[in-house]
């Protein structure tokens, strides 16, 4: 078995236009930069994207909103200092937005990952975020029904990789990448370094099965 | 009326926090709590990026790009710190783990409604990032705040009028004229700023003060 790639352009070849795309990373830790200047190249358009935020300055997912690349975006925290290409478009009625709880997002996209139909999340519960939701009491406490979010591609950021697919961490670069990496159907990791050996089995964070291919990018941001 | 500046709100706020605690700080003013944690008490600081155990900022030259707090800003680990995903992180928060949250916000119900999240300006995107999972799981929620907005008009109110956040889930209020607790009854009076007057901070709440 060997998943890895030769180049970050070979591991997006597959990407189609309308593709629903996960990107892991909070803040400017943990993004694939590589693999979303190498997406921008490969010319997919009208995506959607699913991450914790929409992007800074002209970096990672600012730049597929910059292009016009980007038809929705699903997310907890859209607006943040320097997110000025998300504001354009989203001003402009030319993005479409959905808002969901951080929470509840990472659970929704582990719940698609782990083959789960949904599950009820007190997070939300008589909020604007709740409307239009079933809803249940549970020992007399509300709660709201999410369902599991599904994406065609994940795009992943780790620090080490081997052939099987495995992958470990560095510090706060982990986040939303490991249960973005269960729930993509083609899961794809850029990784600082590719080992030659078999990582640890005991430093492995995100199993290989999870993962599709990846390719080594070994530029820290 | 006296009104403590920010360093002072975050000092009194610090000194609610008990040695032992887990404590996650909400972005903004919030942060600045962790510096003024009376000597002796070891409290441990949840960041919903995937860390227990914040530690304090970088000395310079030392910055790791890849650690970094909820702010987005650069910090350390603490000794005793883990790393972990997404979903682990909000199990803490979801789960009743963690003690204590302390929070900013726009407006605060007497009856502990949140809003922090959303104003009523349709054209500004929204952001909620990770408010409502922590205010649903955490047993205390401390918000500190100024006691109006800008234009001088309450924030402490009998209803909120801006988009919840969370339903009846603050527990405690520490703003710069008073620190008031969330009662049965409404807002109770903890203490007031001193040299203030309960009159005086009443005529510049929204809801009654119970005393």
């Amino acid at each position: 078995m060997d998943k890895r790639v030769d180049s970050l352009a070979e591991a997006v070849a597959p990407v189609q236009d309308g593709a629903v795309v996960m990107v892991g990373g909070f803040g400017s830790s943990g993004i694939p930069f590589g693999l979303i200047d190498a997406l921008l190249e490969q010319g997919a358009t009208g995506l959607t994207i699913i991450s914790n935020n929409a992007g800074e300055k002209e970096t990672g997912i600012a730049k597929l909103l910059r292009e016009g690349r980007v038809a929705k975006v699903i997310c907890s925290y859209p607006r943040s200092p320097g997110s000025i290409w998300f504001e354009r478009r989203y001003e402009a009625g030319e993005v479409d937005l959905e808002v969901v709880p951080q929470g509840t997002l990472a659970e929704r996209i582990r719940a698609a990952g782990a083959g789960l139909g949904g599950f009820f999340t007190p997070t939300g519960f008589g909020t604007l975020l709740a409307e239009g939701k079933e809803t249940r009491m549970i020992d007399g406490r509300g709660y709201v029904f999410e369902q599991p979010l599904h994406a065609d591609v994940a795009l992943l950021r780790a620090d080490r990789g081997d052939r099987w697919g495995n992958l470990s961490y560095h510090a706060t670069a982990r986040n939303f990448n490991p249960v973005m990496a269960m729930a993509g159907r083609l899961a794809i990791a850029e990784v600082r370094q590719l080992s030659a050996d078999a990582l640890p089995p005991e430093s492995v964070v995100t199993p290989g099965i999870f993962v599709s291919r990846l390719t080594e990018y070994g530029v820290r941001p | 009326m006296n009104r403590l500046n920010d360093a002072d709100l975050a000092r009194r706020v610090a000194q609610d926090i008990p040695d032992g605690a887990y404590v996650n700080l909400g972005i903004g003013k919030p942060t600045h709590v962790s510096s003024y944690v009376p000597d002796g008490r070891e409290v441990i600081y949840h960041s919903e990026n995937g860390l227990l155990g914040v530690g304090p900022a970088p000395a310079e030259g030392a910055v790791d790009v890849e650690l970094i707090d909820a702010s987005k800003r650069y910090v350390t680990t603490a000794p005793g710190a883990s790393f972990f995903e997404h979903s682990d992180s909000f199990a803490m928060m979801r789960g009743g783990h963690i003690d204590i949250a302390v929070l900013g916000a726009y407006q605060v119900g007497s009856n502990g409604d949140l809003a922090n999240w959303a104003t009523l300006d349709r054209t500004f995107p929204p952001a909620v990032g990770g408010a409502m999972d922590l205010v649903v799981g955490v047993p205390s929620i401390f918000v500190m705040m100024r006691h109006t907005d800008r234009d001088g008009a309450p924030k402490l109110l009998d209803r909120c009028t801006y988009p919840l956040t969370g339903l009846g889930v603050v527990t405690r209020v520490y703003t710069d004229l008073a620190v008031l607790d969330i009662a049965p009854e409404g807002f109770r009076l903890v203490e007031l700023t001193p040299g203030n007057t309960l009159e005086q901070v009443q005529a510049v709440t929204g809801a009654k003060i119970h005393s």
